[in-house]
């Protein structure tokens, strides 16, 4: 019989096993559901309803798409190169997976504490693109190249921008390592973006481009290149590509949410009359079931309106067991990250949704005339900001 | 690759030491920013367009054919179906045309309501245009507001005549259908709202950054070239000709109404965008000085029961939301016309793009097309 001691020791070496496994096992349904509330969202803002059909509010919707795609014929076009065609979408998908391994999700959650884990997300996004390219390329069509053509064009770019905003929050914490950034901030009591408003800008601008969502979609541009990179490929390799993308804008988000907006850090930590925020998560899921129950009576099919009812206690259950003391310290860090997330993704869509498409060589333009020039002259008004402190403030 | 070279005649001029380079690529007939099946092919040095050549015919039915072997009466519902966008300006065209062989003229009541519904139509025709073409540029909102405004003139026409696209709202010598109770107040609620839409749509695009980058300096055509190519409607306008046939060659009862023609100076697609969203705001102001003084009577003039024209040759023409609409008809005194020709706006202001996307990149295709405001019905018929 091991003792508890051992159980414990057994857990923390097993902790990064678990919380991997759970992200590959789940993240797929998960990203299926940012397409869910993307479509919602765009329906919302475009006076529709968006998908009503499969279960309550269409909320069977993703399963019912996933299972499409995987049961869908597996077309091979004749003149493609196959092996490329057949390995360039899992590249993105294992790269942006990868890159989940050092996002920490609270101060006890996470796969990794790498000492350079924002460089390793850089690196890994940056492989990611090798998947578009090849993709385009072993299409053998002219659509998929030019889209291949705009995508490496597009990320070279718009990666130095990134990194010179990174740069510049990275300086303010002083250290590479997600969780020291998070730690740092809540030492400073201040979230990042407070200290680099340009930084932020910079980043959210550059990290729309580099997951190539409107207004820089340019590599899929719908109305331009039909589908893009990814006009020849359909059915699973497709939805891999699908996956890849939301997995990407997932990454770049808590990227955003780590660096400017304090991780897994409620709003002001270390104010304590501010304390009661902690029940935010338990209020928020309850309050989400109480609207399922809701909707549960005015649905109009039998089975609609158990399911909904079902969902919604089941929230209610939930948001109730968040409630308890002795849970809450273990919700409200990934509550807190996952709620920042969302808010950035959400952000991303009505980005999307309300702008028109830059065209390439503007979007070339702005890269190179605007945001590096500014993330370089932000990068050194920040350094001699840190040196000044340094020498006078602490000096004192 | 190969179907594509040999459809592309090179221009001696293009050739440059960098061939090689060069990628034909085909886009349409199926492709999303087309407009329907219109084939571009194009010929690329990297994403810049060095050549193109329109190939159409997908949707080619012989209208014109059909027409000689239909009575005058018969082919009044084909005309609906060049132009699906703009039904109600093909079915005013054809029917004016014909009574002019027969020398008859519609009564005052039938001409306001004619009018009343063209130029709602042309509000449609334009509504359609901006959604599309707004979407095309990477806009994806602006389409459902439109069509939101859209659907409240679909649904005036279905008041009136049943029918919401392809109306055959007219006949020859007047109206078959009195207005429905109801009509002008639906008409006028409809004026007032829209104003305010059209100002919401203008939020949405024209200060825009990315919409000015997109549109400004794309697709310039100059007014000279404009009157070579015989391009017409709002395209005309927008390179600073004022020419607009309600006024140039009046028609109908247009003489009674009060409206300005919205001119560019440029040619740009910014221009041709301003000239649009102005229109709809005149037709709003036509329609409801239209309304206010429509007057009583019979909305059909006499005519005979088998309508068999003069020997004789006219050409009448019009200004549909997108050009000059034309219809040449000659007739033998028959029950069924000699000839019927028409003079599309979308098939003649299509001839313009090669020289509007000369040296633009693959993106501005999409916008130029979209630009023109074409519906393949009628550049095929």
């Amino acid at each position: 019989m091991p003792s508890t001691a051992q159980i414990l020791d057994w857990l923390t070496i097993a902790k990064p096993y678990i919380i991997m496994g759970l992200v590959v096992a789940v993240w797929p349904l998960v990203s299926g559901y940012i397409v869910l509330m993307e479509r919602k969202v765009m329906a919302d803002m475009q006076v529709r309803l968006g998908p009503m059909r499969v279960g309550p509010h269409g909320l069977l919707q993703p399963i019912a798409d996933a299972l499409k795609l995987l049961i869908k014929e597996d077309i091979i076009p004749a003149r493609v190169d196959k092996w490329v065609f057949w390995f360039a979408p899992v590249i993105p998908v294992l790269t942006a997976l990868t890159a989940f391994a050092v996002l920490p999700f609270s101060q006890r959650y996470f796969v990794a504490e790498l000492n350079v884990g924002v460089i390793f997300i850089l690196a890994m996004t940056s492989i990611g693109v090798l998947g578009i390219m090849l993709g385009g390329w072993a299409s053998n069509s002219s659509y998929p190249l030019l889209g291949a053509l705009r995508s490496t064009a597009q990320l070279v770019s718009y990666e130095v921008a990134m990194g010179f905003a990174v740069v510049a929050a990275v300086m303010v914490a002083g250290s590479l390592d997600m969780v020291n950034i998070v730690k740092h901030q809540q030492a400073s009591g201040v979230w990042f973006i407070f200290y680099q408003p340009i930084g932020f800008f910079i980043y959210l601008v550059a990290a729309m481009a580099e997951t190539n969502r409107a207004p820089f979609d340019m590599p899929e541009a719908e109305s331009e290149l039909v589908a893009g990179f990814m006009t020849e490929y359909s059915g699973f390799r497709w939805a891999l590509y699908f996956l890849a993308e939301y997995s990407n804008i997932f990454v770049v988000c808590s990227i955003a949410t780590t660096l400017f907006f304090g991780g897994w850090l409620r709003p002001f930590p270390n104010v304590a009359w501010l304390n009661f925020l902690d029940w935010a998560p338990a209020v928020m899921l309850v309050g989400v079931g109480a609207g399922c129950l809701y909707l549960a009576g005015k649905q109009l099919s039998a089975a609609n309106k158990i399911g909904m009812g079902v969902l919604g206690a089941a929230i209610i259950a939930v948001g109730l067991a968040f409630g308890v003391p002795m849970v809450i310290d273990y919700v409200s860090g990934p509550f807190w990250f996952l709620f920042k997330v969302a808010v950035m993704i959400y952000m991303f869509m009505w980005a999307r949704f309300t702008f028109p498409r830059y065209r390439y060589d503007q979007l070339m333009q702005l890269g190179w005339k605007w945001m590096i020039p500014l993330g370089m002259a932000n990068l050194l008004v920040t350094g001699v900001l840190i040196l000044v402190k340094m020498q006078y403030w602490s000096a004192k | 690759m190969t179907e594509a070279e040999t459809v592309y005649r090179p221009h001696p001029e293009d050739h440059t030491f960098l061939d090689s380079n060069e990628i034909v690529i085909n886009m349409g007939p199926q492709h999303p920013s087309t407009h329907g099946v219109l084939r571009v092919v194009l010929r690329l040095d990297g994403e810049k367009i060095i050549g193109s050549e329109c190939v159409i015919g997908y949707l080619h039915r012989g209208v014109e054919k059909i027409a000689e072997n239909r009575t005058y009466v018969q082919f009044n519902p084909y005309v609906d179906r060049m132009d699906y966008a703009a039904a109600v300006s093909n079915s005013l065209g054809y029917c004016e045309a014909i009574e002019k062989i027969m020398s008859v003229v519609a009564p005052p009541r039938a001409q306001y309501v004619r009018v009343i519904l063209t130029e709602l139509n042309r509000i449609a025709s334009h509504l359609l245009w901006l959604g599309t073409h707004a979407l095309d540029i990477g806009a994806l909102t602006p389409l459902f507001y439109c069509f939101r405004e859209r659907e409240e003139i679909l649904k005036i026409f279905e008041n009136y005549c049943g029918a919401r696209l392809t109306t055959h709202s007219f006949r020859i010598g007047g109206l078959q259908y009195e207005t429905y109770d109801g009509f002008e107040k639906q008409v006028n609620v409809f004026c007032d709202d829209f104003l305010h839409k059209v100002d919401e749509y203008e939020t949405l695009l024209t200060g825009n950054r990315i919409w000015l980058q997109r549109t400004k300096g794309i697709g310039v055509i100059s007014a000279e070239d404009c009157i070579q190519y015989g391009v017409t409607g709002p395209v005309l306008r927008g390179s600073g000709v004022k020419w607009d046939i309600r006024k140039a060659m009046p028609y109908c009862c247009y003489p009674d109404f009060e409206f300005d023609i919205p001119t560019g100076q440029n040619g740009d697609t910014f221009d041709r965008y301003i000239v649009r969203m102005e229109e709809m705001r005149q037709a709003v102001r036509i329609i409801k000085q239209a309304v206010a003084k429509i007057p009583d009577g019979p909305i059909m003039a006499k005519i005979p029961k088998v309508i068999k024209p003069p020997v004789g040759e006219i050409y009448h023409s019009i200004e549909a939301p997108k050009g000059e609409l034309g219809y040449l008809v000659v007739s033998d005194n028959s029950t069924q016309p000699y000839r019927v020709r028409v003079r599309p706006p979308s098939f003649v202001n299509l001839s313009a793009l090669d020289i509007m996307i000369r040296g633009h990149l693959v993106a501005d295709v999409v916008a130029v097309i979209g630009t023109i405001d074409i519906v393949l019905g009628e550049v095929d018929r």
